[in-house]
């Protein structure tokens, strides 16, 4: 049951990169399939399509790319955070709670505090991270900015699940200007 | 100066916590076997990724491992696979064992598995090979050093993972021109 506690350099960011990559090849065959059912539909074979059970759980499947990996991250950092937690006093505040997941939890997950937070108080936060981890090795530069935000909808996930398992309701999104910083906004459900 | 606190930033943002690995493996795992009817499907998928990784996980491990030589037996190779490699990336060592009399053929037994730590296979997918993603990153790894070899999983969760690797050949075809000797 120790096996985790080496310190290798476990190949995290091989894997995620394999997981968008499979993600966005699978949006790109829904999409596909999208366009053959409506041609198929446009000529009057629907009733053959149908009977195509591959297809049609394929049509209905619900999402692209993003709200998949979101929900992936979603999961894993639910599970995540209750590992690193369990040996913390309770919190009170949801300050607390946020200053919780902008150390300990950033630490474990992403190998670093995050550089700033700030809040509105009034349940919006914006959680600054100047060199992001599954960004930090893009090209700085403008060049990769649009294949990078594909990048950070699994982090945006997994701060959603570790906030969720803390018992905070919240949507969270993010926005990058240039690598590798990235803003999180945490925007808490009343 | 400035470049240096660069660098190691970068470094330190490599170390992360090995369950977060886990975890996010078994997310893939399980958002794999609700996409594919079939365990096989899934195995298949996993191999895929793992070749891939594996492909840019040979270039990783030379570079930080200088003490690493060129192997001239099977043996040696082993021995780098089960020692270095898995240690670095996965954090656990292997132990060699069964050498078909020949000596093309081992396998190699993780007693504990990272990839496995918290996991419960149901028992309707038997046929899922759970850490098929450590075969495939073998084979990719291999192929990018020029050996071709098959890697399998034999036993898997709930047993400590084995894993049978052949060695089929040296792939000579994919030299650069200039550099075979």
């Amino acid at each position: 049951m120790n096996s985790l506690n080496h310190s290798a350099n476990f190949p995290w960011d091989f894997l995620h990169a394999e997981i968008v990559k499979y993600q966005q090849a699978k949006e790109e065959k829904e999409k596909e399939v999208r366009q053959k059912y409506a041609e198929q539909l446009s000529s009057g074979l629907d009733a053959e399509v149908l009977t195509d059970s591959q297809l049609v759980q394929q049509l209905f499947e619900q999402g692209n790319a993003g709200t998949r990996l979101e929900s992936m991250g979603f999961r894993v950092g639910y599970a995540l955070v209750e590992k690193i937690a369990k040996d913390c006093p309770r919190f009170t505040t949801e300050l607390d709670i946020m200053k919780f997941v902008c150390k300990e939890f950033w630490t474990s997950a992403f190998g670093k505090q995050v550089d700033n937070l700030r809040t509105n108080h009034q349940g919006v936060y914006v959680v600054q991270d100047n060199r992001f981890y599954t960004v930090s090795t893009f090209s700085e530069s403008k060049q990769y900015l649009e294949e990078a935000a594909m990048y950070l909808s699994f982090p945006s996930g997994m701060v959603r699940g570790a906030l969720q398992n803390l018992g905070i309701s919240s949507v969270v999104t993010n926005s990058c200007d240039t690598l590798p910083s990235v803003k999180f906004h945490v925007h808490i459900a009343r | 100066m400035s470049k240096q606190s660069k660098t190691t930033g970068v470094v330190d943002s490599r170390k992360m916590s090995g369950e977060l690995f886990t975890l996010t493996y078994g997310a893939l795992v399980a958002d794999l076997v609700r996409d594919f009817e079939r365990p096989a499907e899934v195995n298949r998928q996993l191999d895929k990724m793992g070749y891939n990784i594996g492909l840019r996980l040979a270039d990783d491990l030379l570079a930080k491992n200088s003490q690493i030589s060129r192997c001239t037996d099977l043996h040696q190779t082993a021995d780098v696979v089960a020692k270095t490699a898995l240690k670095n990336y996965l954090g656990v060592t292997a132990q060699v064992t069964n050498w078909s009399s020949n000596n093309d053929e081992f396998s190699m037994v993780l007693e504990s598995n990272p990839l496995t730590e918290f996991v419960e296979v149901p028992s309707d997918l038997s046929e899922l090979r759970y850490s098929q993603i450590i075969c495939g990153a073998i084979r990719g790894a291999m192929e990018s050093l020029h050996m071709e070899v098959t890697a399998s999983v034999v036993t898997d969760v709930p047993n400590p993972t084995e894993i049978r690797v052949k060695f089929i050949r040296i792939l000579q075809e994919y030299l650069p021109a200039g550099e075979e000797d």
